[in-house]
């Protein structure tokens, strides 16, 4: 079978199946992050754009699933997964979908790697884009919050589908051949969500705030790690290193030929995300600066950790449905410098419980409306009789 | 060739139908746009890259994605806008049905005109329904909802049945099969037509008389 292949075509192919499945965990994991994505068409290729979709990388995400695959790729009998369940406030868990990238034995031998295999890749994963809108964990995942969160895992190997109960639902997102097997990309998810019920969450109406910290669970049944959905993509850095491509060979293909296919790769965008912040315990706002948005300020949220202390916190980003390119702040904010030279709780309280105006405060005890209007003709006759003072006052204003 | 066809049928509240239409002709744009083509010597070609954007429905519980191009966006609501605007002043009891018809261009000699074949035609099949109370919407704001996810999965299990697609042209036939004219994106060719079926059961065709108009102009 494999002999049919040039050694050209299956380099090819193997760095375009390993870069699917790095797309696909971060298309699936930023899906269920509980705000809306929003990424820009360009006209010219960037040469950083695999499949020639716009899909960011969140490095923490790719360094699980690169750590999940360790070296190696989905093939027949080692599938790769992603599983995202709910935990509650309370420390209730419930799977809720696993996403299962399977590759059988049925092989297109006559198939174009460079070309076909390529864009039919780039087709399937813009079918998981609308199809992770459409279960019924997005809903959940939007609404994530002080109840719950929506937490992911990326585990390699046989599929495992019995933490969705029962009646679970599957539905298959599609499939593209290739010279060494088809592989398939298809979701199972739970449609009993009698956890959910039990407790009453609230189906309508956003929950504000997101929690941010980045605890880590051991599920009940291997080692494999839980992370949280809603980790916000970090913030830019000058001259950062592209962090989703780590070796400089690994560069997309963004050439195609109407005639006999050749290709000629580019260099990769030097563009990176690198950041994180201190993580707070109590409820306080973060503003982050966000340079070139006209006051683009945003504020978001924190919430208290309910799980395990994180290692380190990450920042919440700050983009919107209508900044359809995030512009990266360029600084963390919580540093200890002159710009809030107190401790961030205190200015947090103060805040929240500012002393009263002195001239809107009324001491009741001293006068009472009677005395009031006893004194008027008193007043009165006191501003007659410095009106000329009060008439050149009013001139100095003018 | 045979033209592949695929219909859609939704029900659906008069204040809901610009969303669902939306929301389902943008998810057939997703799969049927690339990002611009620049060609390069020796037949080479680059492609550019594609963005997307998460839509909150107002009126459905639902979100879709679509392709990041303002300027496609704008042409598919304006042809929603009319649909829903003829089926507002048709007296037609709310039913009508809009499609969305992927084709190629086939130069012909002079004196004829360019042939226009299509290869795939997606019919969206829309009836309007009128609601008594506040709960009737609630409900059917949810199950809207659902049916038009049920919509987007039949989609992609069309699309990704991989069946004919037009072949990649050269630079110079690249307007025979793609839309080139947005600046960053580049659909398939495609025309957007509607009929709307009046109280009779009779179809007024659009098509039908674009047609017989282009015919004459000969």
């Amino acid at each position: 079978m494999d002999s049919d292949l040039s050694p050209q075509d299956r380099k090819d192919l193997d760095k375009f199946i390993k870069f699917f499945a790095l797309k696909t965990v971060q298309v699936i994991v930023q899906a269920r992050l509980g705000e809306k994505i929003c990424t820009r068409s360009s006209s010219s290729p960037t040469g950083s754009d695999w499949f020639t979709l716009a899909i960011k990388d969140i490095p923490e995400v790719t360094h699980e699933a690169k750590k999940a695959l360790a070296g190696q790729l989905p093939s027949i009998g080692r599938s790769m997964c992603v599983e995202i369940s709910l935990k509650t406030s309370e420390g209730d868990s419930m799977e809720l979908e696993t996403w299962c990238l399977e590759m059988n034995e049925k092989c297109e031998k006559d198939i174009k790697v460079s070309y076909t295999v390529y864009t039919r890749l780039s087709l399937l994963l813009k079918s998981l884009l609308a199809i992770t809108r459409v279960t019924p964990a997005y809903k959940l995942s939007r609404k994530q919050g002080h109840d719950y969160v929506i937490l992911y895992r990326i585990y390699f190997g046989d599929v495992q589908l019995s933490g969705l109960g029962e009646g679970f639902q599957t539905v298959r997102v599609g499939i593209v051949g290739t010279p060494i097997g088809t592989l398939t990309l298809s979701c199972a998810y739970r449609t009993n969500l009698a956890l959910m019920s039990s407790r009453r969450f609230e189906r309508t109406g956003p929950i504000m705030g997101i929690i941010i910290d980045h605890f880590v669970e051991r599920p009940l049944s291997n080692t494999a790690l839980l992370h949280p959905c809603n980790y916000r993509a970090p913030v830019e850095e000058e001259g950062g290193a592209y962090a989703g491509v780590e070796d400089s060979q690994e560069v997309c293909t963004t050439s195609f030929s109407t005639s006999p296919p050749s290709q000629v790769e580019a260099s990769p965008d030097p563009a990176a995300f690198t950041h994180s912040v201190s993580l707070f315990g109590t409820f306080m706002y973060l503003t982050m600066a966000v340079p070139g948005k006209e006051g683009g300020v945003p504020q978001v949220l924190l919430q208290p950790s309910h799980g395990t202390q994180a290692d380190h916190g990450r920042a919440p980003s700050c983009p919107t449905a209508d900044m359809p390119h995030q512009a990266p702040p360029s600084s963390c904010t919580f540093s200890k410098d002159d710009l809030l030279p107190m401790d961030l709780g205190t200015f947090y309280r103060e805040f929240q419980n500012p002393p009263q105006l002195a001239s809107l405060s009324i001491d009741i005890s001293a006068q009472s409306m009677a005395e009031d209007l006893d004194s008027l003709p008193e007043k009165l006759a006191i501003y007659e009789k410095n009106i000329d003072e009060f008439d050149a006052f009013v001139d100095t204003l003018q | 060739m045979n033209c592949r066809s695929e219909v859609l049928e939704v029900s659906l509240e008069g204040r809901q139908v610009d969303e669902a239409l939306l929301a389902l002709l943008h998810t057939i744009l997703l799969h049927r746009s690339t990002g611009k083509f620049h060609y390069k010597k020796e037949g080479t070609y680059s492609i550019g890259t594609v963005g997307t954007q998460d839509i909150d429905c107002d009126f459905i519980d639902f979100t879709f994605v679509r392709v990041s191009s303002d300027e496609l966006d704008r042409v598919i609501r304006k042809a929603v806008a009319e649909f829903k605007d003829a089926l507002g002043n048709s007296g037609s009891d709310g039913m009508g049905q809009i499609s969305l018809e992927f084709y190629q261009k086939k130069k012909s000699r002079w004196p004829f005109s360019d042939e226009c074949i299509p290869w795939e035609v997606w019919t969206i099949k829309v009836n309007v329904v009128n609601l008594a109370n506040e709960q009737e919407r609630q409900i059917c704001r949810e199950k809207v909802g659902e049916k038009l996810g049920e919509k987007v999965i039949n989609i992609v299990e069309v699309i990704n049945r991989h069946e004919y697609l037009p072949k990649m042209p050269t630079q110079s036939e690249v307007d025979n099969v793609f839309d080139t004219s947005l600046k960053d994106v580049q659909p398939y060719l495609y025309k957007i037509t509607y009929q709307i079926t009046d109280s009779l059961g009779t179809s007024v065709s659009t098509t039908m008389r674009r047609l017989i108009k282009d015919t004459l102009a000969l």
